[in-house]
């Protein structure tokens, strides 16, 4: 249709048009789109890998008879003579499997894809603040995954003291030998890490702020964007910490001081360092780790949101108190680091505040999930495969964030600390429910990014395998947690009192080995797609927002012409009395008169003020 | 085919209610204060914890940190000149800025060295270890800023700084005032909690 024709006209238009090489053009692009594909397909790489670590341990786990040997051409020393998973080896798999999940995929590859993506096309820009920044961002990004990626070949293995990297474990190589060349590879890829996602935020912030288009108010942001944005200053806030706390670190393992340390006898010799204390990296480790628990979570909350009221083709119910929710959290998440810590020596009456704070995030929490279950209720909903994914995220959100309640509880946790049921918990809360709104966003925005349509049947078969398979794999950890399993543990055969839940542990780790088979559905229709995929309309799913006002691939600059003005908030769907069940952003009120409300015909009216003034 | 539209306009931002670049010099430095924010915090975590060293500091720490508050006046005196285009003097100054910084972390190291004759070393008791680290990484953001420094100086050299173009001036002047600041922060902090 006129697609092409629009593409052509505008074409002519423009003589002075020049074509960029290969180089300029996908690799070192100043593009924030391009920049974004390069996050996606980076951290779709880095899910692969961090998912086929853990199926790794997961045979170990499950089957801790069976005979590995098949595993020594990929593993080599790792798999001992008798055919065993190496147990320091072990260690690391784990290690590496959340520091790549936590921060390669659900940090770089969420934020970093729809951050880049989204902001300028849906608040109207024709890019980034600074789109050398952004480029910047995303190649020490580039240059931290080629690092952590190598520490997984080295002699000693990768980093092994757990991805929170406690002191003193990861200060002393005599004590496991991922705390030797592989933690020092770990730090250096994270400071890489850490520069990046910093040159990411501060272009994301500046970006919103300054640089919206007329028309776009606070007030008129979609959801997507308040969420991009508030992650953007916790990101800014606390990442510098973790600097802090590396930083320490890394004289301590290097330069001999003792900040971490205090009298330490391992191996038989006194160690010198006086003074230290262990307890001082988990309360800085901490200040970063959980506002990095919301800032893997709230990208994927403001997706969903945002795909949920489209696809219900209702305003999403309680826009304000979705900002302020996510506000809410933002802020409580600074102040809750310590119930991390409740059974490191904390003073319990510290422990009883931490224990509030943190269960006061329960409230903002509670009024998300009301606020997307009022959206969809008697809703026209249209189940796309993003929408589904939403809906599991939904319901990953709930049953993961009860869980919360009891660990927030510093007397249960006690009991529950470092067992499976954390392991359930966060990987039901943070893990698969950041993973759906990733995968929810690609499916959503897919059409945009590459200007073709995903397969929907391969799309279902996708959700149904995937969402089936996370119940399966992670609920049946809360009964492992609650009889005591502490997580970690190389194998559980020594115990007695374990041994009743050998078949549980069979049964996850088949589902687990299930659940990643079936992410191989969802690449062939990525990659297929991509190529080869029915060419998308200009508005799939009829959605409000500015980015399907773009042609169907747009160009540098996102849009050919002027940068089209805002009226009117982004979830006016099956508004009462309009033509459509949607009225994109860019209609002005005085061409809807029939489905105005009475505030909104005075804005009609000096929307023609402001024409005619301007004219 | 237009993946590539015309990108003159996109180089051209509207700017709404701030600088973009000195609206991110703004976040650059919330990410520094959170740094140095969180190192002093653990260091009165660490204090608390006791077994802690009481440490006569340097007496140089008075002297360098009236260089730095010097330089920062410099530096103020460099940016009113090129409000009113004395392109002469907005290079003196600059220049003044410059040797003051360069002083400064001369002094700093004069004053590990008063450190070490006292025996307190980078390795040793965590009391002393922050006092380096302290200083050490303040230093190093210094160095950031001589590079600025230097830039913006190229750059009146080459009649690019005056009434009309005064934004790299001011962003290297924000990022210098603050450097200052921080410094008599972690000063002052030392003293209260020592």
């Amino acid at each position: 249709m006129s697609v092409t024709e629009e593409l052509s006209h505008h074409d002519d238009h423009h003589e002075e048009h020049h074509e960029q090489g290969f180089i300029a053009k996908y690799i070192f692009s100043t593009d924030h789109k391009v920049i974004a594909k390069q996050f996606l397909i980076t951290g779709i790489i880095w899910a692969l890998l961090g998912g086929a670590l853990s199926v790794i341990f997961r045979l170990q786990l499950g089957f801790p008879d069976l005979n590995l040997e098949f595993l020594r051409p990929l593993l080599g020393k790792w798999i001992s003579s008798n055919g065993k998973l190496d147990s320091e080896f072990f260690l690391a798999l784990v290690t590496m499997h959340g520091t790549i999940m936590v921060f390669f995929v659900l940090t770089a590859g969420l934020s970093g894809t729809f951050s880049n993506f989204l902001i300028p096309l849906q608040i109207g820009a024709r890019d980034m603040a600074s789109g050398f920044m952004n480029m910047l961002s995303y190649w020490f990004f580039f240059l931290s995954s080629v690092i952590m990626f190598v520490s997984l070949f080295i002699e000693t293995g990768p980093a092994g003291g757990g991805w929170t990297i406690y002191p003193p474990l990861s200060v002393l190589p005599q004590a496991i030998q991922g705390s030797g060349l592989g933690m020092t590879l770990w730090l250096v890829a994270m400071v890489f890490f850490i520069a990046s996602t910093l040159l990411g935020g501060i272009n994301y912030v500046t970006t919103v702020i300054n640089m919206r288009t007329e028309g776009m108010t606070f007030s008129r942001m979609p959801l997507t964007i308040w969420s991009f944005f508030i992650t953007a200053i916790i990101g800014i806030l606390s990442f510098p910490v973790l600097v802090a706390a590396a930083l320490l670190l890394v004289f301590d393992r290097s330069f001999g001081t003792s900040f971490y340390l205090s009298e330490i006898f391992i191996g038989g010799e006194a160690l010198p360092n006086m003074g230290g204390s262990p307890i001082l990296f988990q309360h800085l480790f901490w200040f970063l780790g959980h506002p990095e628990v919301y800032i893997v979570l709230l990208p994927a909350l403001g997706i969903t949101s945002e795909i949920i009221s489209t696809n219900s083709r209702k305003p999403i119910f309680g826009y304000t108190a979705m900002i302020l929710s996510m506000v809410a959290i933002a802020f409580l998440s600074f102040i809750v680091w310590a119930h991390h810590m409740f059974v490191s020596g904390l003073n319990p009456f510290l422990g009883s505040i931490f224990m509030f704070l943190t269960l006061i995030i329960a409230v903002p929490s509670a009024v998300k999930s009301f606020n997307y279950l009022t959206t969809l209720w008697k809703g026209n909903i249209v189940f796309t495969p993003a929408m589904l994914f939403s809906i599991g995220l939904v319901s990953f959100f709930i049953s993961g964030g009860l869980t919360g309640i009891f660990l927030g509880n510093s007397a249960l946790d006690i009991n529950l600390h470092d067992t499976y049921f954390v392991v359930a918990h966060f990987h039901l809360v943070m893990g698969s429910a950041a993973f759906f709104g990733l995968l929810a966003g690609v499916y959503h925005w897919f059409p945009k990014m590459f200007g073709r349509m995903m397969d929907t049947k391969l799309g279902y078969l996708h959700f149904w395998l995937t969402f089936v398979g996370v119940y399966l794999v992670f609920f049946p950890l809360h009964y492992i947690g609650i009889a005591g399993f502490p997580r970690r543990y190389y194998s559980f055969t020594n115990f007695d009192a374990f041994s009743t839940f050998t078949d549980l542990n069979t049964f996850v780790s088949i589902a687990a080995i299930v659940t990643f088979g079936a992410q191989f559905i969802f690449l062939f229709n990525f990659f297929y797609s991509m190529f080869a995929g029915r060419k998308a309309p200009l508005n799939p799913w009829k959605s409000n927002t500015l980015e399907w006002t773009t042609p169907r691939v747009p160009g540098h600059g996102n849009w050919p012409g002027a940068i089209p003005k805002v009226y009117r908030w982004p979830y006016d769907y099956s508004k009462p009395g309009a033509e459509d069940d949607f009225i994109p952003q860019t209609v002005p009120y005085s061409q809807t008169t029939s489905s105005n409300f009475p505030h909104e015909n005075e804005l009609a009216k000096s929307e023609g003020a402001e024409e005619g003034g301007a004219h | 085919m237009a993946e590539t539209l015309p990108i003159q306009e996109s180089r051209r931002f509207e700017v709404r209610s701030m600088h973009p670049q000195k609206f991110a010099l703004w976040l650059f430095l919330i990410t520094v204060t959170m740094i140095f924010a969180s190192l002093t915090s653990a260091y009165i975590v660490k204090k608390g914890e006791g077994n802690w060293l009481i440490i006569d500091f340097p007496d140089l720490f008075i002297i360098t940190s009236v260089i730095i508050v010097v330089s920062s006046l410099t530096m103020h005196f460099a940016y009113l000149s090129a409000k009113k285009d004395r392109a002469f003097a907005v290079r003196l100054w600059l220049f003044f800025s410059g040797i003051l910084s360069v002083a400064f972390i001369g002094g700093q190291y004069m004053a590990w060295g008063q450190l070490i004759n006292q025996d307190i070393y980078f390795v040793g008791n965590p009391a002393g270890s922050f006092i380096y680290v302290f200083t050490g990484l303040h230093i190093a953001h210094l160095f950031g800023g001589i590079i600025f420094l230097t830039i913006v100086l190229i750059r009146a050299f080459q009649n690019q700084i005056h009434s009309k173009n005064l934004v790299s001036l001011e962003m290297c002047a924000t990022y210098w005032h603050f450097l200052g600041g921080l410094w008599l922060y972690l000063y002052l902090f030392l003293i209260a909690n020592n």
